[in-house]
């Protein structure tokens, strides 16, 4: 698993709510691998429009947020449909970190499994956040996992993440690794709920 | 004693189901918990090709199950796919689970239908099991009182290596409903009022119970429909505890435990409730009775209404936010603000997907649709191949081919769209599926969700109506 301990980059702000995955990667992409360059399609169906042309209005396609590492979304971000694709799509665009009011639980542990950070902030201090980028695009946003800060101009931000997911994102732990040094107690919880739990285990073909 | 004990304190069904699966609990709050049934699909390759790439085997794969479903054809020949790309999806699940010694319900096997309809129906899915599937709809089986939650692809190559999951105790919700449904109202409708009450985020980080009388005068389609949608309401998971209703449903099906296995799971069921006094970290209810035939009318879940109400008008909306997303949703949907919902012309309707394509959804369509001809073309998509046998038999395809709409294979089908089945641009279709997403049932697709019954409605009438002038006289 890749780490992340802190990303400093432009940072693209997507004001709307319930962005869920279907839009982030379109269903139509999800038999693509990897290798075939699923970052070219992020936000595909917002991004371009029924002929293949970039829409001027999506944020993604201003000079300045082009070469994004950071999103700033709204409330819900990320809802939907489990396929962690979505997240392939935003790490091999450039994408490290997502800050948002919420995230859809799914989502944000698929994120968690590559690397990508997503940070927890109010519904103020986003609205806060989009303003300053609406007013000066070019602006730097970096954020740090150890400290839990964003800095955007001269503020600076706190934000929430599950204490678990921080130390796995800050170690890049390799979670079968870390579930092997536990074979022991598995195969013990198997053998007893084999025997207090028969009827639970189905019938072979 | 594996769940409930008169020596501990009131537990939630949560926590019984919880603590029966934690293998362990580490320092830091994470539980690995034990997975007693994993279902896979074609979407499931990503994880595959990381066994592959480990070189190492599946943990167990006799309680790993897999299905052909969101790639299946549902229209026309079901072996000479059109799209090699598609073609190619079919055959690498296939190649996929043989490889990795799983059994498959495929493309050609009788028992072949979506994932979250063939679980339940074969008896795979069971009260009180721990059920993972890389699909977000995987909710739907705690109808029958498991704990089912949908993971990634990462999450499925950590289970198909280990039978295990780390997870962090959710909250504890519950949703209680009492009271008597009106009639002609579904399980579709309380779930879709539910979202319009609470929000798309409203069960954010929780386990869901659903309870109260209403629920339990729920079949168990019902409560599969209800539970399906509780991951539109944000919800790890939800369920119902499983009762009378859940056993005669699982007795005699092919996977289910048999005689003294039976006897014993159902002792074990009947101890999977929640305790008189156990407390939830939150606790909300809502009033059967107040709850109309819903249909959506923007690109999320949570924007429900009665049938009888107008679509908002952003222009009267204080909250600038609120009213740009208004407007935005309803710019995609091509509807004008204040209108009314039965005004809202249909080009199509699809009737399909593991929210509602059951057979009693399949009946309840019918009933409305028999006699009667659809003004719009449509689809019908049984959810299994079980389910389309069934409803053959009871003369249900003739009823909707008599309609004028399409009787197709068994499949994810236009619910998502991926098997080329999809709603053209600018499209708007009455379905009865879980997602009204921008681009969902296709690029462009403009989607209302509603029950089954309410789909037949809209199609009798052309545009969208409440269904229960067309119920008189009728048995439904």
């Amino acid at each position: 698993m890749d780490k992340f301990t802190s990303s400093t980059g432009a940072a693209c702000p997507i004001e709307q709510s319930n962005l869920n995955t279907d839009q982030i990667l379109p269903a139509r992409y999800l038999k693509w691998t990897r290798a075939m360059g699923i970052g070219k399609v992020l936000f595909h169906d917002l991004r371009f429009d029924a002929e293949g042309k970039e829409k001027p209005d999506f944020p993604l396609n201003k000079p300045a947020w082009r070469n994004a590492k950071i999103i700033i979304g709204a409330r819900n971000f990320g809802c939907g449909s489990s396929r962690e694709a979505a997240v392939y799509a935003l790490y091999d665009y450039g994408i490290r970190c997502v800050i948002a009011p919420s995230f859809g639980d799914i989502f944000s542990g698929n994120a968690v499994q590559n690397g990508v950070l997503t940070a927890i902030i109010s519904d103020e201090e986003a609205f806060e956040i989009m303003g300053a980028l609406k007013r000066t695009p070019e602006l730097l946003v970096t954020v740090e996992l150890e400290r839990q800060t964003i800095v955007c101009g001269n503020r600076t931000y706190h934000f929430a993440i599950d204490p678990v997911r921080r130390m796995r994102l800050l170690n890049g732990w390799d979670d079968i690794a870390l579930t092997e040094n536990y074979g022991d107690r598995i195969t013990a919880f198997k053998e007893r709920d084999q025997r207090e739990r028969a009827w639970a285990f189905p019938r072979v073909d | 004693m594996l769940w409930s004990s008169s020596m501990t304190e009131p537990q939630t069904i949560i926590d019984k189901l919880w603590n029966a699966h934690e293998i362990l609990r580490r320092d830091d709050g994470e539980s690995l918990l034990w997975v007693d049934r994993h279902y896979v699909h074609e979407g499931s390759f990503h994880a595959f090709a990381k066994l592959t790439e480990r070189g190492v085997r599946v943990a167990e794969p006799g309680l790993t199950f897999g299905v052909a479903d969101h790639y299946v054809p549902t229209r026309g020949s079901r072996h000479d796919i059109a799209d090699p790309e598609i073609a190619r999806m079919v055959r690498q699940v296939e190649d996929n689970t043989a490889k990795f010694g799983i059994k498959l319900f495929g493309i050609d096997d009788p028992r072949q239908g979506i994932v979250h309809v063939v679980g339940p129906e074969q008896g795979l899915t069971l009260p009180g099991l721990l059920i993972v599937c890389g699909d977000s709809h995987t909710s739907t089986h705690g109808a029958l009182g498991a704990y089912a939650f949908g993971i990634g692809a990462s999450e499925v190559a950590h289970v198909l290596m280990t039978q295990t999951i780390w997870q962090k105790k959710p909250k504890r919700m519950r949703l209680t409903i009492d009271g008597a449904t009106a009639p002609g109202i579904s399980a579709k409708d309380i779930i879709l009022a539910v979202i319009a009450q609470i929000g798309a985020d409203g069960a954010n980080g929780c386990a869901l119970e659903f309870a109260g009388s209403a629920i339990r005068a729920l079949s168990i389609e019902g409560r599969l429909t209800l539970c399906n949608m509780s991951i539109e309401a944000g919800a790890r998971c939800g369920m119902v505890a499983p009762d009378a209703a859940a056993i005669a449903y699982l007795q005699g099906r092919p996977y289910a435990p048999k005689g003294a296995k039976f006897d014993q799971a159902v002792e074990a069921w009947s101890k999977l409730i929640t305790d008189d006094g156990a407390i939830f970290d939150r606790d909300i209810s809502l009033d059967a009775k107040t709850i109309a035939p819903i249909v959506t009318w923007g690109t999320s879940p949570q924007d429900a209404l009665p049938i009888d109400a107008s679509v908002p008008d952003p222009a009267c909306e204080a909250n600038a936010e609120r009213a740009k997303y208004l407007r935005d949703a309803l710019d995609y949907m091509g509807i004008a603000p204040g209108k009314k919902l039965s005004e809202i012309a249909i080009d199509r309707v699809f009737i399909g997907s593991c929210t509602n394509a059951r057979i009693e959804d399949l009946r309840a369509a019918a009933a409305v649709l028999a006699g009667r001809i659809s003004k719009v073309p449509g689809l019908v998509s049984a959810g299994s191949t079980v389910v389309k046998r069934l409803a053959e038999e009871e003369g249900l395809d003739r009823i909707f081919r008599d309609a004028g709409l399409e009787w197709g294979e068994s499949g994810c089908s236009m619910c998502v769209g991926i098997n080329g089945d999809i709603v053209a641009p600018g499209e708007r279709c009455a379905s009865t599926t879980n997602r009204n997403f921008r681009g969902r049932q296709g690029p462009g697709a403009r989607t209302h969700l509603m029950s089954p019954a309410m789909v037949a409605a809209a199609a009798v009438n052309g545009h969208l109506a409440d269904v229960r002038p067309l119920l008189a006289g009728r048995k439904t």
